[in-house]
């Protein structure tokens, strides 16, 4: 892969029908336009117009790095493999379906954005990465940490505000870390994660170049449509790819940022383009698949990890949900909606693996059955967890909690012995 | 005669700068003419303090690094990382686009994984632009994450009034950071403070806003031996009394503490003993020394240059209520700079920042040698 190239992983039938439902003029530019301008290096591409004489984005299939085909890759993946895959998206699912029943039920609280539809992204990326790789995460951030390893009782702990939480209570939905699985948030603002996970990537290569150290570990950042038209989104392409960071910028593009649709508020809505003005490579994939994306995750990854530098990846996909639980959702139309139903990744990778016979119908049951155990486990575990003690409030405001100041006594707040019992005032 | 020295050691490194214009414009009557010290003391300029307090800390540890907009290649747009480049190369003297969201979240993310950077911000005003990344993902993280996360960065660069640079680029920011749980502030007078406080900034696990002042760059101070020790530091949140009075306290910050050494020699003169406390830390707040100082006169004047509402000298006033409301013998003076945006007119520009006579003039009303504002109302 030159590091201009771009590439197309699309699915065969047309998303067409996103652009032919908007009848502004705004959202897409011919398609001849689209092939002229992309620099892309397509090994075959086809365009059509619709019959409303709208643009079709142009697709193309099959077309991967080094010339590979899609389908000989994807033929390649083990039952051990395909189970996994099959395991995290049904856990990424079931996990988000059980927060919106506590969610209704009143055992979690504020915003809560469910990941359901997307988990091919989530799964197709983690799940290729070592314990010592770093995500970065938005306000939907359950799955992602649950892809990465994070236990779900752990999350649906955090999810309840209780002290067994992966952050004891202290950050909430939007706020998901984990050391030791190296997931680094959980940042509820839009573009807020990009230079956080950039400046993770740079310590991998400062450890590398300046430190010495053995260390080839690589960050993906994962953020949505919404995110490609804020600046920082841009900032941080140049800088990744100005010194040649090990990150990949990974856009979950569910086409609608709200309420607002990818289409009005973007001027040229194929966000994978604007990977090569940068000189990093633009790779648009289809997003309700994971094997399509973790053959595209696998290329991305090694790049990072080779010293290569960034890529940028536009994985095409769509939340079955609102975007949080607040919200009403009345502005997709019901058709898109099927539509995408009508691709749930979980049941696209089901039948590929079955038609393949890599795995058995009974293996995938036992795997379902598991999960909603594992689920219901969680919330048990969660429901008679202890809410933080009172004692937790002051704690961890500062790694060194010297930073409360000196008490009137002269001795610093920190030493009181009643500072964390919640009786020190502060 | 001093103040003259040091206007000259400004002058000269400042000629290649873009800013360099601005310096011209100082008055004089801002380098504090009264400083007693001995012979057997060197002098060092601020710009060095910091210089030197940069180049002792990246050599005693390998994590730490200094980003920024021309750090580099240019020696810092005020050279406070003058040599630094060729000393530690490009890895470790990074220069940055003009991005300050993207850069200060990049030094963000790499002090998540125990890298020590230092983030400057050619003047703090351009901080506004990183705001995000200097509370929500820095100040926050270390709570959020329930202590797996911390956070050891340094941002640090000019702040406050400059000189005839306008409102965007004369603000003080004290009061906005120190006002964030999470962050400590620090804002260094002499050359002491400025290498205390800055290795104490760059040894610190938490984030650290580091309040420099431009026009204090140039200003040289006495030195001591142990200040100039590789292994000096000031503590965290803890002022210091940089002049013993009996009569009255006055607190300040920065530039600040220079009027206000200045106005005390003038109130000395009319029989006024002053005590001039340098706040160093902004938060945490050195609340026991202030209230201490203030049982000891019952008066107390504050100073800043910043905004007067919900300001640091409001937030000391806060505290002395709160503990020593029964000491006071007169109502608290509080000078800020004016509550407008900066004017650019050399007149303007006077009347909005506080002056030695303003300071000379609270303490006065406090100590009932004028007519308190009040009764004058």
């Amino acid at each position: 892969m030159s590091s201009f190239s771009a590439l197309k992983i699309l699915p065969s039938h047309p998303i067409a029908g996103e652009y032919r439902r908007h009848s502004t003029p705004f959202h897409a530019a011919p398609a001849s336009r689209l092939l002229r301008s992309s620099g892309a290096n397509y090994l075959s591409s086809t365009s059509s117009v619709t019959a409303a004489g709208r643009p079709v984005r142009v697709l193309s299939a099959n077309v991967v790095s080094n010339e590979k085909q899609i389908g000989s890759a994807l033929a390649a993946i083990t039952s051990k493999e395909a189970l996994d895959l099959y395991e995290d998206m049904v856990l990424g699912r079931s996990f988000e379906d059980m927060c919106a029943q506590m969610y209704y039920r009143g055992k979690m609280f504020g915003f809560v954005h469910l990941y359901n539809g997307q988990e091919a992204v989530s799964t197709g990326f983690i799940r290729l990465l070592t314990a010592r790789d770093t995500v970065v995460s938005t306000y939907r951030d359950h799955v992602h940490a649950l892809s990465k390893g994070v236990p779900a009782r752990a999350v649906m702990a955090e999810l309840f505000g209780k002290a067994t939480g992966c952050c004891r209570g202290q950050g909430g939905s939007m706020h998901m870390f984990s050391r030791e699985h190296n997931l680094i948030g959980g940042f509820a603002f839009i573009g807020e994660g990009i230079p956080v996970a950039t400046g993770a990537a740079f310590s991998s290569k400062y450890r590398r170049e300046v430190l010495k150290e053995n260390c080839d570990d690589v960050t993906i950042a994962f953020f949505g449509d919404g995110t490609c038209n804020n600046g920082q989104f841009f900032e941080c392409l140049n800088m990744a790819a100005l010194w040649k960071l090990p990150i990949v910028f990974v856009v979950e593009n569910n086409l609608w940022a709200i309420g607002m649709s990818h289409f009005r508020a973007t001027s040229d809505p194929e966000i994978w383009k604007k990977g090569p003005p940068f000189g990093i490579p633009g790779v648009h994939v289809d997003g309700m698949d994971v094997l399509k994306v973790r053959e595209v995750a696998k290329d991305a990854v090694a790049r990072a990890r080779r010293g290569d530098g960034p890529t940028l990846v536009e994985c095409e996909t769509y939340r079955f949900r609102g975007h949080s639980l607040a919200d009403p959702d009345e502005l997709r139309n019901p058709d898109e909606k099927a539509r995408y139903s009508s691709r749930d990744p979980i049941a696209t990778l089901k039948k590929y693996v079955l038609e393949h016979n890599l795995v058995s119908e009974s293996e995938l049951k036992a795997i379902d059955k598991k999960i909603d155990e594992l689920v219901e486990e969680a919330v048990e575990f969660a429901d008679s967890s202890p809410a933080p003690p009172r004692s937790q409030l002051l704690e961890n405001v500062f790694a060194d909690p010297k930073g409360f100041g000196i008490g009137p006594d002269g001795k610093y707040r920190c030493e009181d012995p009643g500072f964390t019992q919640g009786t020190a005032q502060v | 005669m001093l103040s003259f020295a040091g206007r000259k050691v400004l002058c000269g490194k400042f000629s290649a700068s873009v800013l360099g214009k601005a310096f011209e414009r100082i008055p004089r009557a801002t380098y504090p003419s009264t400083r007693n010290y001995s012979s057997s003391l060197k002098e060092m300029t601020v710009r060095d303090a910091l210089n030197t307090a940069l180049d002792e800390e990246m050599s005693a540890d390998p994590k730490v690094f200094l980003m920024g907009e021309e750090v580099g290649e240019y020696q810092g747009a005020y050279k406070i990382s003058k040599g630094l480049l060729d000393k530690y190369g490009p890895e470790r003297v990074i220069d940055t686009p003009i991005t300050e969201a993207g850069f200060t979240g990049i030094g963000v993310g790499a002090a998540y994984y125990g890298l020590r950077p230092i983030v400057e911000f050619m003047t703090f005003n351009f901080s506004m632009q990183a705001i995000d990344h200097i509370i929500n993902s820095a100040a926050k993280s270390n709570y959020m994450s329930a202590g797996q996360i911390s956070v050891p960065i340094v941002f640090r660069g000019p702040n406050g009034a400059a000189a005839g640079v306008g409102a965007q680029h004369s603000q003080c920011y004290a009061a906005w950071y120190a006002s964030c749980p999470g962050l400590k502030v620090l804002s260094p007078y002499s050359s002491e403070d400025a290498r205390g406080l800055l290795k104490a900034a760059i040894r610190d696990p938490d984030p650290v806003v580091f309040l420099e002042n431009e026009i204090l760059y140039g200003e040289s101070f006495p030195v001591s031996a142990e200040v100039l020790d590789s292994s000096f530091s000031i503590p965290i949140g803890k002022a210091k009394i940089e002049r013993g009075g009996k009569d009255v306290t006055i607190t300040a910050f920065s530039k600040m503490v220079g009027y206000s050494l200045q106005a005390a020699e003038i109130l000395a003169k009319d029989g006024i003993s002053a005590e001039v406390i340098n706040l160093r830390s902004i938060r945490p707040l050195d609340r026991a020394t202030i209230n201490a100082s203030v049982r000891k006169t019952n008066r107390l004047v504050t100073v800043e240059e910043g905004f007067p509402q919900h300001g640091v000298g409001a937030e000391i006033c806060a505290s002395v209520v709160e503990e020593s409301f029964e000491y006071l013998d007169a109502p608290v003076e509080r000078i800020a700079g004016a509550d407008v945006p900066m004017p650019y007119a050399p007149n303007l520009e006077r009347l909005a920042v506080p002056q030695v006579e303003d300071i000379v003039r609270a303490a006065k009303r406090a100590c009932y040698r004028l007519v308190p504002k009040s009764a004058a109302a």
